[in-house]
């Protein structure tokens, strides 16, 4: 027992897992005294010698607010990474740098994208969406008309099942959670229940399936069950306040919250309502994946649950051993995170993280844990759960099932295969480097 | 037990009478035939359904190809340098997860192809080959796969017919789900 510089007394924080892990609820009930005790520095000598100065910046006036404010110039080095920087006549992908923000909304400029023939520069007001197939009556809307109609938010996160790709590698890609991680974001969308056009349109009951198709040039599609169209599905035109981002549909696409991001269909112009799928190329080809016995995954649909740590991860630098906060994002297509358990010393002990709120379903939510690392070698680890009872798999697990490369992957670009989501483990030594482990 | 009381005549026919007039969604939606959807309605469906009139060889096929495709994808399909993806063969499923995917070793439906050559093929010129280049180039993919013959002639009836090899290889990941 010890006493902080008032005098009073305060309790040794919870451990609650090997290495230096601490309950969850420390800074609820703990407070400052708390706080000064897992640091250590509570009685920390002043330094002296020091004296605080104004800087250039407070003694002149800034510069005039703009129209369009754009992050400080000292954060220049947070920004998308690029598959294609050279924009050449092939796909194009923008990954989210996890490791670089918090939160559980991503920035629209750093949302992910990834685009099969580029951006299309679609003028909103000669843009159409057609409704039509199976149909008491084919119907077409402006972004006019269907700015009209009664509109609702929800936060979703949108995945890319190539998201993860490089950690089907037999050895750990060392790469930041931006290069593993970063095609997935989760914005606030606004928009139309798809339901409404439906129903305005009049389905036919043969009609099990919506073709959703893009205004880009290679008119991409993807078959979408009617239930999930009649659920929560929705032709979004808002993205975090504002008009979509080009990169992310512009000026309407489809939200199938929780479901692969190439079904979210972007600069969606017509919606087919037919008695079967189309079996198209991102659906036959693409976003099919392989198991090992040599049969192939077809119409998976959800981004099932997972969860990684942004902080601390590869890239990020240790400043010395002592407090501090271990935090990443945690998600599921099935709905609501229930649980997410954090692992400093790779798997062997774990403790419950605190779940930021609000805890959204099928949307990104926060998890933190409180860590005080003594500088010896770790293993972090998170492992989350959602509502429907389904546990994100450790490595070993999902390697059973889903198999892993016979040799490593190069290139954190690749996609082996689809819908990875097993545990991420970041390795830190001694001399506060991290890496990408598997364990 | 509350039980709810019948409606009277008179409320079920304003009710019928006020859904007709006041629809239950706002109604700004502007009716469209579908004759006019129809050059925005591409898709082919895996039975071929939508398949458009017109036909081709691989024969004829191999010309289309040399002239609009092999720029990117390379001569014979062999891969280039900006489609570097071999367009035919491949490995048995079985050689791993990352196995590279093929007409021969992994589309599951032949119409697959003719879709996707019209709607995104050449890819700096979409939606720019005549039916007739299509049928051919999509007769010249199956013909280097070794699923069809040179002289086979594809068109609407003839294609969806073809057996790809791997149409039985594919597992319902989420059955429930639609």
């Amino acid at each position: 027992m010890s006493r902080d510089r008032s005098g009073k007394k305060w309790v040794e924080p919870v451990v609650v897992a090997d290495n230096g892990l601490l309950d969850r609820r420390a800074f609820l009930r703990g407070g400052a005294a708390f706080a000064a005790a897992i640091t250590g520095y509570a009685a920390a000598k002043p330094a002296s010698g020091e004296p605080l100065v104004d800087d250039p910046w407070s003694l002149e006036m800034g510069t005039v607010t703009p129209p369009l404010q754009v992050p400080s110039r000292f954060e220049q080095n947070v920004v998308r990474t690029l598959s294609n920087p050279k924009n050449e006549l092939r796909n194009s992908h923008a990954r989210t740098p996890h490791h670089l923000l918090n939160g559980t909304i991503t920035p629209n400029s750093l949302h992910f994208s990834i685009n099969h023939s580029g951006l299309p520069d679609i003028d909103p007001a000669k843009h159409r969406l057609v409704i039509h197939g199976l149909v008491k009556q084919p119907l077409v809307y402006t972004l006019e008309s269907l700015s009209r109609y009664p509109m609702e938010s929800r936060m979703a996160f949108v995945e890319c099942s190539g998201n993860s790709a490089p950690m089907f590698s037999n050895e750990p890609v060392q790469a930041t959670a931006q290069a593993l991680h970063g095609l997935v974001s989760c914005s606030e969308w606004t928009g139309v229940r798809l339901s409404t056009l439906i129903e305005e349109a009049g389905a036919d009951p043969k009609a099990k399936w919506v073709i959703a198709e893009g205004g880009d040039s290679l008119a991409l599609h993807r078959s979408v069950p009617m239930k999930k169209a009649l659920d929560d599905a929705m032709v979004a035109v808002y993205q975090n306040g504002e008009r979509l981002m080009p990169g992310n549909g512009y000026p309407m696409r489809l939200l199938l919250p929780g479901y692969q991001g190439n079904m979210n269909v972007k600069f969606l112009r017509r919606l087919k309502l037919t008695d079967g799928p189309a079996m198209s190329y991102y659906e036959g080809r693409t976003y099919s994946q392989i198991l090992p016995d040599g049969k192939a995954y077809r119409f998976h649909f959800v981004q099932e649950v997972k969860s990684f740590i942004t902080h601390p991860s590869f890239g990020l630098k240790m400043n010395g051993p002592g407090f501090y906060e271990i935090s990443g994002v945690a998600y599921s297509g099935n709905g609501r995170i229930s649980k997410v358990m954090v692992s400093a010393d790779g798997g062997k002990s774990w403790g419950e993280a605190a779940l930021q709120a609000p805890v959204l379903p099928k949307a990104f939510t926060r998890f933190r844990m409180p860590w005080r690392w003594d500088g010896r070698p770790v293993v972090l680890q998170s492992r989350a759960w959602d509502e429907g009872g389904n546990a994100q798999p450790t490595r070993a697990e999902f390697v059973a099932v889903r198999g892993e490369t016979k040799t490593p992957v190069k290139s954190p670009l690749s996609f082996p295969n689809q819908h990875y989501n097993s545990v991420t483990s970041w390795g830190i030594g001694s001399d506060g480097e991290i890496k990408h482990v598997y364990a | 037990m509350y039980t709810p009381k019948p409606p009277s005549a008179a409320l079920l026919a304003l009710a019928l009478v006020s859904s007709a007039a006041f629809p239950q969604t706002p109604g700004l939606g502007k009716p469209i035939s579908e004759a006019d959807v129809r050059p925005w309605d591409i898709a082919i469906m895996p039975d071929g359904t939508g398949l458009p009139p017109g036909s081709g060889t691989a024969v004829q096929g191999a010309r289309v190809f040399a002239e609009k495709c092999a720029a990117c994808h390379g001569e014979g399909g062999k891969g280039g340098p900006l489609a570097p993806a071999r367009l035919f063969g491949g490995a048995p499923l079985t050689n791993g997860i990352d196995t590279p995917k093929t007409i021969g070793n992994f589309w599951g439906y032949s119409t697959i192809v003719f879709d996707f050559v019209r709607r995104a093929m050449p890819f700096n010129q979409p939606r720019t080959l005549t039916n007739d280049e299509v049928y051919a180039a999509t007769a010249y993919l199956l013909y280097l796969n070794q699923i069809i013959g040179e002289n086979d002639v594809m068109n609407a009836s003839t294609l969806p017919k073809v057996q790809m090899p791997n149409r039985d290889g594919f597992i319902i990941r989420f059955p429930d789900k639609i």
